[in-house]
This record gives C-alpha cells, sequence and structure tokens, in this order.
C-alpha cells in the first residue's frame, strides 16, 4: 500500500520492524524505536540508542503524534485496539518464516516509507549474497538445532530455513516437528547428526540453559562440529542473517 | 502384614519400577541392550543415554519420591494431621523460591552448592514458621490455612523473580519450578541434591519411636521419654535438607507425601514409626511409576511431573478433605 506522501513520524514499536526500518528510514524519519533493540549489541543498536526508546505502550506512543506505526504481529492487541482508536495508522508485519518473507518485508517497508528505491537496492544486495552461496552437492547433512529447554527450531522457521538455505537436513523436520518442539537429549544422542548448532553456550544463567552443558551435548560438541546461534541471530529477518547463512555453508562446504 | 513383609514387598516394587524407568525413552533400546550398556563401557549412544540421560533420571526420582513420602508421614505423624505435605503446605514452593533466587542472582553459577543450601534455607524457613504457626496443638485448617498462604506467596515470588530476571526463558521456569520434572538432568544434579535428600532422610527416620510415643499425646510421649523440642529440630531440618535439595533440581513436586502415607497407613497397623520406612520405600516406587507415565502417555510432549502426581493425588486430597469436614 503507497501513501500519498511519505510519512514523516515514524514510530516503530516492535523489535523487528525496528531494525528493517532503521535500515531504510530518511534521516529525522524515524522518531522512536523499543527500548529492547536498544539494550542488544551490535550496529543495529548503536544507532537505536541515537533515537528516543518505546516500550510499546499505547500511552507513549500517542504522546510521540506519529504519523505511521509499526508493529508486528505478535504486538499485544489490545495496545494496538487501542492505539486504533485513537486515530493511529498502524501496519502491522509479520515476522519473516523463510528468507524470500525478508525480501517481502524489506520492500513493503520501502513502499511504506517512501523509500522504494533503497529497498530495491537492500533486496538486490540480499539476492546477490544468497546467490553467491555454493550450491549444496550430495546428500545433505544433518544438521541439530539445539537451544533452552531442548527446543529445536522446525523447517517453518526462519532459523530452520537459514540451516536449510546452507545445504543442511534438519533434525526437528526429519522427527516431523515443522514448527520444531522440544527433542529430548535421548533423541539428540541417537539421532548422532553432523553438525550440533548450540545457542549460546556461556555460563547458563538460567536453568533452561542449563540443558546445553548436559554431559550429552557436551560429548556431541567432541565429537562433531558445533556453530553457536545467537537468538539474535535470527530473531529478526532481516538481511544479516546471511551472515549465518554464509558460515554454515562453509562448514558445509568443509564436510565434502 | 508385618513389617517386613510390607517393606520387601515395597523395596520389590521400587527395584521394579526403577528397572521400568530405565528401559523407558525416546531412544528405543531393547530392554537387554539398554541394561547391558549401563554396566559395559561402550562408544555407542546406548551407553551415554543409559548413564547420562536415564540413570540420573531413575536416581532423582527414586531418592526425591523417598524423601516426599518419607516427609509427609513424618510431618502427619508429628502434628496428627493427615493433610500435612511438603508440597501442599508451601515447603517445596518455598524451596523453589530459594532455588529461583539462587540461580538468578548467579550465586548458584559461582558456588555449585548454593543452589541446594538456598533451596534448603527456603524449606527450612516455610517449615519452621508453619509449625509455629500450627503446631501440635492446631488445628488441621490453621495448618492448611497457613499452607496455602506460604504456597501462593512464594509462587508469586518466584514469578517475581523470574519476570525481573533479563532470561527470555522465564515462563517456562515458572512452569518447570511450580510443576517439577526430572526429565535431561545429569549426574551432577543427583551430586548436588543426594547428600542433602540423604542426611534429611536419616535424620528423620529415628524420630518413629518418638512418634509411636505421640500417638498417646504429648504429655505421654514426654514421660515416655520423648524429647520433644529435638524431635522438632531433627523434623524441621530433616524435611528441609530433603525436600529442599530435591526441590532445588527437580522444582516443587506435590501430593507424592499425601498419598503415600494415607495409601499405606492401613497396611501398617497405623504405627508411625511402620509408615516411616514404608512411606519411603512407597514415595519413590509412586515417583519413579508417575515418571515413567510421563514418557508413556505424550511421548512426544514434555509432559510435567508434578501434573501426573496432582492428577493422582488431589483426589486423594478432596477424599480426605470430605471424611474430615465435620472436624474443620
Amino acid at each position: 500500500m503507497a501513501l500519498a506522501a511519505p510519512p514523516e513520524r515514524v514510530v516503530s514499536i516492535n523489535l523487528c520492524t525496528d531494525q528493517l526500518a532503521l535500515a531504510l528510514a530518511a534521516p529525522g524519519q524515524l522518531v522512536s524505536v523499543t527500548r529492547m533493540l536498544q539494550r542488544d549489541e551490535g550496529a543495529m543498536a548503536e544507532a537505536a540508542r541515537a533515537l528516543p526508546g518505546n516500550s510499546a505502550r499505547a500511552e507513549e506512543i500517542y504522546l510521540l503524534a506519529p504519523d505511521l506505526v509499526l508493529a508486528g504481529s505478535f504486538t499485544a492487541p489490545d495496545t494496538l485496539r487501542m492505539l486504533q482508536r485513537l486515530g493511529l495508522t498502524i501496519e502491522v508485519f509479520t515476522p519473516a518464516e523463510t528468507l524470500s518473507d525478508i525480501r517481502a518485508n524489506i520492500l513493503r517497508m520501502g513502499t511504506l516509507l517512501g523509500r522504494e528505491a533503497e529497498a530495491q537496492a537492500e533486496v538486490a544486495a540480499f539476492d546477490a549474497r544468497l546467490a553467491a552461496i555454493p550450491a549444496p552437492a550430495g546428500p545433505a547433512p544433518l544438521a541439530a538445532l539445539y537451544a533452552a529447554n531442548g527446543y529445536s527450531a522446525g523447517d517453518a522457521t526462519l532459523p530452520g530455513q537459514m540451516v536449510k538455505a546452507a545445504g543442511f537436513a534438519l533434525l526437528a523436520e526429519e522427527m516431523g516437528l515443522p514448527y520444531g518442539g522440544v527433542v529430548p537429549l535421548e533423541t539428540l544422542a541417537t539421532a548422532s547428526p553432523d553438525l550440533l548448532i548450540a545457542a549460546r553456550p556461556g555460563a547458563p544463567k538460567s536453568r533452561a540453559e542449563e540443558i546445553l552443558a548436559h554431559p550429552v551435548v557436551a560429548a556431541l560438541r567432541d565429537q562433531v562440529p558445533t556453530d553457536t546461534l545467537h537468538d539474535s541471530d535470527w530473531t529478526c529477518g532481516t538481511p544479516s542473517v546471511l551472515d549465518t547463512v554464509e558460515r554454515l555453508a562453509a562448514i558445509r562446504e568443509t564436510m565434502k | 502384614m508385618t513389617p517386613t513383609r510390607l517393606y520387601t514387598a515395597l523395596g520389590a516394587l521400587t527395584v521394579a519400577l526403577f528397572l521400568a524407568s530405565l528401559t523407558t525413552g525416546p531412544a528405543s533400546l531393547p530392554i537387554p541392550e539398554a541394561l547391558s550398556a549401563l554396566v559395559t563401557q561402550s562408544d555407542g549412544p546406548a551407553t551415554m543415554v543409559m548413564r547420562e540421560i536415564r540413570l540420573p533420571r531413575a536416581l532423582l526420582a527414586a531418592l526425591i519420591g523417598a524423601s516426599l513420602g518419607l516427609s509427609g508421614a513424618a510431618m502427619q505423624g508429628y502434628l496428627r494431621n493427615p493433610l500435612a505435605e511438603p508440597g501442599l503446605i508451601g515447603v517445596s514452593a518455598t524451596a523453589a523460591l530459594g532455588a529461583v533466587i539462587a540461580i538468578q542472582t548467579g550465586l548458584a553459577a559461582a558456588y555449585a552448592f548454593a543452589l541446594p543450601a538456598a533451596a534448603l534455607s527456603g524449606a527450612a524457613i516455610a517449615t519452621l514458621a508453619l509449625l509455629a504457626l500450627a503446631g501440635p496443638r492446631g488445628t488441621a485448617l490453621t495448618l492448611i490455612l497457613a499452607g496455602v498462604a506460604f504456597s501462593a506467596l512464594a509462587a508469586a515470588l518466584t514469578s517475581l523473580v523470574l519476570n525481573l530476571s533479563p532470561s527470555p526463558y522465564a515462563a517456562a521456569e515458572i512452569v518447570f519450578w511450580m510443576m517439577g520434572s526430572v526429565a535431561d538432568r545429569s549426574m551432577t544434579h543427583v551430586a548436588l541434591a543426594a547428600p542433602f535428600i540423604l542426611a534429611g532422610m536419616a535424620l528423620i527416620l529415628p524420630l518413629g519411636r518418638g512418634l509411636d510415643a505421640l500417638t498417646l499425646g504429648e504429655d505421654a510421649a514426654a514421660s515416655m521419654g520423648t524429647r520433644l523440642h529435638r524431635m522438632r529440630l531433627a523434623l524441621v531440618l530433616g524435611v528441609a535438607a530433603s525436600v529442599g535439595a530435591g526441590t532445588a533440581v527437580a522444582g516443587a513436586i506435590g501430593f507424592v507425601g499425601l498419598v503415600v502415607p494415607h495409601l499405606l497407613r492401613p497396611l501398617t497397623g497405623h504405627r508411625p514409626s511402620t509408615l516411616l520406612i514404608a512411606s519411603a520405600l512407597g514415595g519413590a516406587a509412586l515417583l519413579l511409576a508417575a515418571d515413567t507415565a510421563t514418557r508413556l502417555v505424550f511421548p512426544e510432549r514434555d509432559l510435567k511431573l508434578g501434573v501426573v502426581t496432582a492428577l493422582i493425588g488431589a483426589p486423594f486430597f478432596f477424599h480426605l478433605v470430605w471424611r474430615l469436614r465435620g472436624r474443620l
């Protein structure tokens, strides 16, 4: 949907629309992003800290007097209804679950912000990087995504798609869990994957992450190549997910 | 039934359920292969699965079940109140709060034993406060009301601590601490909890004679040489150590201490001393059975242990309340 004139005061209240908008917006066009992104690390968060932060609460959003609010489909529905009642224009983005969703979201953001040319350029760069990843040949090695609480993402999720794009077969998909699910340690041990992609190892600060230090996972780390996938690597569908795809594809190349 | 025959039967049941727990799991290992992988060394995944996943799981279920059964029987004997149970009266919930604080402050990561120690402190505070509020002279109603308040407060504070934490897994953690689970625990957890659980049980088991005497009333028990203050101290420390350490590694598991003594009391001739040992064995058997059931009923789903024990235990609780309603 194209607006007559580009919006001048855009407020993003979702971590992922924050990043899409930051990459495309004209100087001064984006007036606030979420505090969640500001607390993050990296270049995007650095840029986010230059702007006022918000916590996605209706009251503070309204007081920013935006002419466009960018939200995610998991933004609290009561907040969205309240903003609608207050007469604000809201655009809701569905989180990317595939690499082509990322392209679509970038193009849509470009249209909404009146920055079509910038969006086209970003998508072209994205396509070029994706095309440069060597096509997988031969049988795909098995990769196990393993996160807190033994959760393993499936092929209908962005991390699953990223692993598959790098030329791996996915453990959760083989187990018939398209959206992922809890994979017991026993199953992980007997599946003998060729690559273990674990969430942040570090000292477990929560009981949920203890499982990543379990002797079974530790033994698997000793036996097969291991990669680390931080939550921030896949939570949002931005071109930076290709960093991970390229890294995993390089591991795939060494397995030939 | 003589105590010896009862102990033998319950012991045999526990061993059988322990083996059943060891041979149940998502990795389809034939039973002979599974058991041989446990005792012989090999590089295959079978040894890994048996020694690092199923053995600690079965050991924790047995130890925690025994400590809960024993604590329930001892508290019921001391308070002469059939509703006394570590889960129901908030001891487990307070232990969970202690454990959550230890984990979220990073104390547990710095000193491994800070985890059981914090849970133990939580359990000790709750047990002491409950005995003070609803000691032997208090009514069943006082105990339950105090317990409900403790459980609710501890659960709320646990949720608060987890909500304030930066961990994105807070919601899942809250479920774990309130419902409990021994899935995917390791030998590290066994080593952390077992010393405290065994020490706690060793404090409670010798209380049998005193509890027998107490069935005649406090004055009679005192005249028979029972030192009530020492008994009370041993009970508080024993329950706090065993329930606290168990909760620290497996979350709050309810109803075991209620169901087991209730089922076994008629078989023990209503003698508290016999009931103590029988409840320890019966608790181990019940929790092993419940944990095996979590893997058989919904093998694809991560069913929580406390859900199964609550489904078994709640009807017993209602039955007891129904029987006691005239006196409450």
